[in-house]
């Protein structure tokens, strides 16, 4: 099952990412993981929240470039290789991982990862065969 | 004290009388001819009464209608000739305005007629049999180099068609050349002096005596800082392709204003509001009527460069050809990057051939390192937005090189947020000039 990120294109000026997090912020919306992939000019912040519907709102009522993507959050063991192991299950089936990014907060123990992936059924298909467990979106929010 | 040198003494120093009846004559065999072989001109006249046999005194010009550049393109490419394809020699095109390209023609005359008032150019700011004119206008669809080169083979002097570009060669063959006279865009001249110290080189041990600099407009300042850079003294020179190329008109040692070939070229200013002549001395539009061209005659072409015309006597040199200011602007938003025109709706055009793309864009142009830079601002709309670094590069690299294949120049492309780009009073500022010339 997917979930969903919020993907936000930010010029790379001083103080735009404090901008978009404060916003956030003030609205009591929570990050429960995010990435940024820097360009020389421009970035984009990825996160993962939880209230996906108020943060696209309140993104696009401050004109930011935003839309949502369809990523995995995956459960993955905390030990040396447990990483290592999902993305072994991928490599096989020839699924590309497009960017990832972990979760700080833990779910029963374990480790949560992002994957954005070219194939995302074939991919959800292929973890959840090999045991992988998938969060769902509800399950995300209670992290 | 510099030595005057003329290409053509008699012509250049003809009394004011006797060049005023030249320059009637031959606007009334012009009328003639456009008249007769351009149907552009014949519906113009017509439009506005005018019977080219009744022209009696140079005043009359004021009752000729103006042509604009954009009846260049609306011509496209060949409808404003007077002369059939087979009898024009040499073509030339710039980018036009909005996407469409300007088109030039030449006959054989005309092209002897550029190497003319070229020669004269050259003599004017001094170069003379002997000199080695190293080239560094770019040679091609630009009118720049070529009319240089064609100037310098009508004077009898070695030209080095050096064109534009690769700089460290460029200071090789000046080095080994012994090269005296340097013609480049005033900009690009400063780039070469640093680039020169880069390797090592000092500037002043080169053997540069003359510079001919033009294609963009420089400040006194600028012209100083060239001067000391390189012990030479630096002079304008002034050209647009639709009316022949460089050499329309040309500062003496003196450099007290450009002596313009008035016995070719008929110059006139104008309030480029209401079209109306003002009085000599007075700022704006340089319009200019080709008194003797053969395949692309223009009747008070609007060159949209804002100077002052006087016919007050050179207090240097014995010429009595009158003298315009330097450019003192633009009546449009025409920009010139490293000696090329751009018109930023030239770049609009290209956008909206991109749907991915708002139309919204700025244009910052900086120069660093006395070079030219064109940023091209564009937003990143909500819907084009892609999650992928990727799609997002294949985006900014499709703008760019829409954007210089187009315009001949290089750019870089920068993508902004949506609405970050200034909009005032429903309309855009579009260009943000910040290069301190």
């Amino acid at each position: 099952m997917p979930i969903r990120q919020v993907s936000i294109f930010l010029e790379n000026r001083l103080g735009r990412l404090s901008e978009v997090v404060s916003l956030l912020a003030k609205n009591s919306i929570n990050i429960r993981a995010l990435a940024l992939a820097d360009k020389a000019d421009y970035g984009i912040l990825r996160l993962i929240v939880n209230d996906t519907d108020r943060a696209l709102e309140i993104l696009r009522q401050e004109l930011f470039s935003v839309n949502e993507t369809p990523v995995l959050a995956v459960e993955v063991d905390d030990r040396p290789g447990g990483l290592a192991e999902v993305l072994a299950i991928l490599v096989q089936n020839s699924i590309n991982v497009e960017y990832m990014y972990a979760f700080v907060a833990k779910s029963g123990g374990k480790a949560v990862v992002v994957l954005r992936v070219e194939d995302l059924e074939k991919a959800e298909r292929v973890l959840s065969y090999n045991e992988r467990k998938l969060l769902r979106e509800e399950e995300i929010q209670g992290l | 004290m510099a030595e005057f040198v003329y290409f053509q003494k008699e012509i250049e120093t003809l009394p004011e009388s006797k060049l005023k009846a030249l320059q009637l004559e031959r606007l009334q065999r012009l009328a003639a001819y456009v008249q007769q072989k351009v149907p552009f001109y014949q519906k113009a006249f017509a439009a506005s009464h005018l019977e080219p046999d009744r022209i009696s005194s140079l005043n009359d010009l004021r009752y000729f209608p103006l042509t604009s550049k954009a009846a260049l393109r609306d011509h496209y490419p060949f409808g404003l000739f007077a002369l059939p394809l087979n009898q024009v020699v040499e073509l030339h095109a710039s980018s036009g305005t909005t996407g469409k390209m300007t088109v030039v023609g030449y006959s054989a005359a005309d092209i002897k007629l550029w190497s003319t008032v070229m020669a004269r150019s050259l003599a004017c700011a001094g170069v003379v049999k002997g000199d080695i004119v190293h080239n560094a206008y770019g040679y091609g669809l630009f009118t720049g180099g070529l009319g240089i080169h064609f100037g310098a083979l009508e004077l009898g002097v070695t030209v080095v068609p050096a064109s534009s570009g690769q700089t460290r060669r460029q200071l090789d063959l000046m080095a080994d050349f012994k090269s005296t006279v340097l013609t480049c865009t005033p900009s690009y001249s400063l780039y070469v002096a640093e680039e020169a110290r880069n390797y090592g080189l000092d500037p002043l041990s080169f053997s540069l005596r003359v510079g001919v600099f033009g294609a963009e407009p420089w400040s006194e300042g600028m012209r100083k800082q060239i001067e000391k850079e390189w012990g030479l003294l630096a002079l304008d020179i002034y050209g647009l392709s639709e009316i022949i190329g460089p050499g329309v008109a040309m500062e003496c040692p003196g450099q007290e204003g450009l002596h313009i070939w008035a016995d070719h070229f008929l110059p006139e200013v104008i309030d480029p509001k209401t079209g109306e002549p003002l009085e000599e001395g007075q700022e704006g539009e340089l319009v200019i009527t080709t008194l003797t061209k053969e395949a692309l005659p223009l009747i008070r072409y609007r060159t949209g460069d804002i100077v002052t015309l006087t016919t007050e006597r050179c207090p240097h040199c014995e010429r009595t050809m009158p003298r315009i200011s330097k450019i003192l602007g633009r009546i449009d938003d025409m920009l010139i990057i490293r000696g090329i025109n751009v018109f930023p709706s030239q770049i609009e055009s290209v956008l909206l051939k991109i749907p991915e793309v708002a139309p919204h864009y700025q244009l910052v142009v900086t120069r660093e390192h006395h070079l030219d830079r064109l940023e091209v601002q564009v937003e990143v709309s909500p819907e084009v937005f892609s999650d992928e670094v990727k799609k997002l590069e294949e985006l900014q690299q499709r703008v760019l090189s829409e954007i210089e294949s187009t315009l001949g120049i290089s750019v870089t492309v920068k993508l902004v947020e949506p609405k970050s780009i200034e909009r005032s009073q429903g309309k855009a500022k579009r260009v943000i000039d910040q290069r301190q010339i």
